[in-house]
């Protein structure tokens, strides 16, 4: 990448806990993660154990207990368009059309009207949906939904693309076709992405690397560099490279699980 | 409503025939005096009303009454709406506004609008005005809660995309807000239009000297009881014609929801 390139995600020994029903619940603990910029990051672990939990302190949702969080040096204090959050479902705006939708980000920042519809329809074409830019998102089935998610991120230009389980409620079929659609689309824009998910062969399929995490309070377990080549096709899946990496990622992942179990009994 | 099956021309033909045994009923009860307990001697044949109505419409007054209370009804429904959204928006998303505005509003809110009758006729000068503030009264509460519920419901997620897309406090209450209270706003107006005609109708009756519900209440006292019923089935006609027109702008407002939804609405 160039000097001048931007998405660099620096967290530093974040802790975050909640207080929940009086309890003061840790949900990340002494955290550790940088991303070079252009990079895809799968953040990976059992349920619960605080992988949207460091999501959302990158987006600004939630404030680091311990620790700091800063996008190109500078630190995330609020939520901002610099990093867009593509949501697992029902986050568009149900009143806004599609264009409505992928246009509103350029709305905030006072792009007048002529330009902001030039400028999502581009980004409408890079996710494949030239031709329903009038349809409202309850018109859409779930991944044309999730695809309007991404363009309406990508519209902004963000310094890195922040993606929360986003195909997790799609069929097999429809996720496989989205995260190939994510890796052309990536392609075009190399913009950083971190790519929270529970499944393996989702996060071993994007990812240049991937955090599996430990049960909560989420740290860093292991970071497993995914070196397969890219561009990569659906059947990569298959090959033995793949498998070893799934093979290592699956015994740790099965660990954390059952440790979460466990510690989750009274 | 079920979706309907292919039954085709069915359903309409047992919906008139319910209709036309309505008024079979209502012709025999009246025509042979029925007196069951309840007792059907001064009750107008349907043929009567029927020729009352006729002649009400050839005559200027009974538009008058009608004129009368369409404004009011107009005048207190306008300004509950401005009040009740403007409140309801604020008390739902600020939670200053609502501990400061909402507790009086929940104190007044158990005393139906017709309680208000005498206090409101020493308050105002004017019997118009005493009237259009009951008619106020009775459609503000039902606009100000459901305006207050729509805010509350509001998908917290819908606020983090849209801070998350560069979206500041003024933008989100302008694009996320007000949109996503809409459809619950539309639903207070339909019920404040129709808590507002029974305010309304009320009110005309205790102490208009204008109006549907005074001229209903007036042929009941000089005893034109075909008057009456002609009265009454005004009162339904302007009321359903007002729901409607409610519907249509809620209907044109939010093209975004399925037409099942709408039409529940």
């Amino acid at each position: 990448m160039s000097t001048g390139a931007t998405g660099r995600i620096e967290i530093t020994d974040l802790g975050i806990e909640f207080s929940r029903n009086g309890r003061t619940v840790e949900a990340v603990r002494a955290f550790t993660l940088m991303t070079t910029p252009g990079e895809i990051v799968a953040l990976l672990g059992p349920s619960g154990c605080g992988k949207t939990t460091v999501l959302n302190a990158v987006a600004g949702f939630v404030a680091p207990t311990a620790g700091q969080v800063a996008v190109d040096g500078e630190a995330v204090a609020a939520p901002g368009a610099d990093r867009g959050v593509v949501f697992q479902q029902h986050s568009l705006f149900p009143w806004k059309t599609v264009l409505g939708n992928v246009e509103f980000g350029l709305k905030m920042r006072g792009v007048g009207k002529a330009a902001r519809t030039a400028q999502a329809r581009t980004y409408l074409s890079l996710v494949g949906l030239i031709g329903f830019e009038h349809a409202y998102p309850g018109e859409l089935s779930g991944g044309m939904q999730q695809r309007v998610g991404i363009a309406r991120v990508l519209v902004n230009r963000p310094r890195v693309m922040l993606m929360d389980e986003p195909f997790g409620a799609l069929d097999a079929q429809t996720r496989l076709t989205m995260q190939e659609l994510l890796l052309s689309v990536w392609r075009e824009v190399r913009t950083t992405i971190l790519f929270v998910t529970h499944d393996i062969d989702e996060a071993l399929f994007l990812a240049d690397r991937v955090a599996v995490m430990t049960a909560r309070p989420g740290q860093i377990r292991d970071l497993v560099a995914v070196k397969l080549a890219r561009p990569r096709a659906a059947t990569v899946i298959a090959t033995p490279e793949f498998m070893a990496l799934k093979a290592r990622i699956l015994t740790q992942v099965r660990e954390e699980s059952v440790r979460a179990l466990s510690g989750r009994r009274p | 409503m079920a979706p309907a099956p292919d039954g085709g021309w069915q359903r309409p033909v047992r919906r008139v025939l319910s209709i036309g045994f309505f008024f079979v009923v209502w012709h025999y009860s009246t025509k042979w005096d029925v007196d069951l307990y309840v007792r059907f001697q001064n009750i107008p044949t349907p043929w009567e009303v029927l020729e009352e109505a006729a002649a009400q419409l050839r005559g200027a007054a009974f538009y008058g009454h009608i004129l009368a209370s369409l404004e009011r009804i107009w005048l207190g429904f306008a300004v509950a709406t401005v009040l009740g959204i403007a409140l309801g928006l604020l008390i739902g998303w600020f939670r200053l506004a609502e501990d400061t505005l909402f507790p009086p509003i929940e104190l007044l809110r158990p005393i139906p609008a017709v309680a208000w009758v005498p206090l409101s006729i020493m308050l105002w000068p004017t019997e118009r005005s005493s009237i259009v503030f009951i008619t106020t009264l009775g459609a503000f509460f039902p606009i100000v809660l459901n305006t207050v519920h729509g805010v509350e419901g509001i998908d917290r997620q819908l606020v983090r995309a849209a801070t998350s897309l560069g979206a500041g406090s003024a933008a989100i209450f302008r694009e996320v807000v007000i949109p996503g209270a809409l459809p619950s706003i539309v639903t207070g107006l339909s019920v404040g239009m129709g808590v507002s005609w029974i305010c309304l109708i009320s009110a005309e009756m205790i102490s208009g000297q204008f109006g549907v519900g005074y001229f209903t209440w007036v042929a009941y006292g000089i005893v034109k009881y075909s008057q009456v019923v002609v009265g009454m089935l005004t009162i339904g006609v302007l009321g359903m014609l007002s729901s409607a027109l409610i519907r249509l702008v809620g209907w044109r407002c939010m093209p975004w929801l399925p037409r099942r939804v709408k039409d529940g609405g």
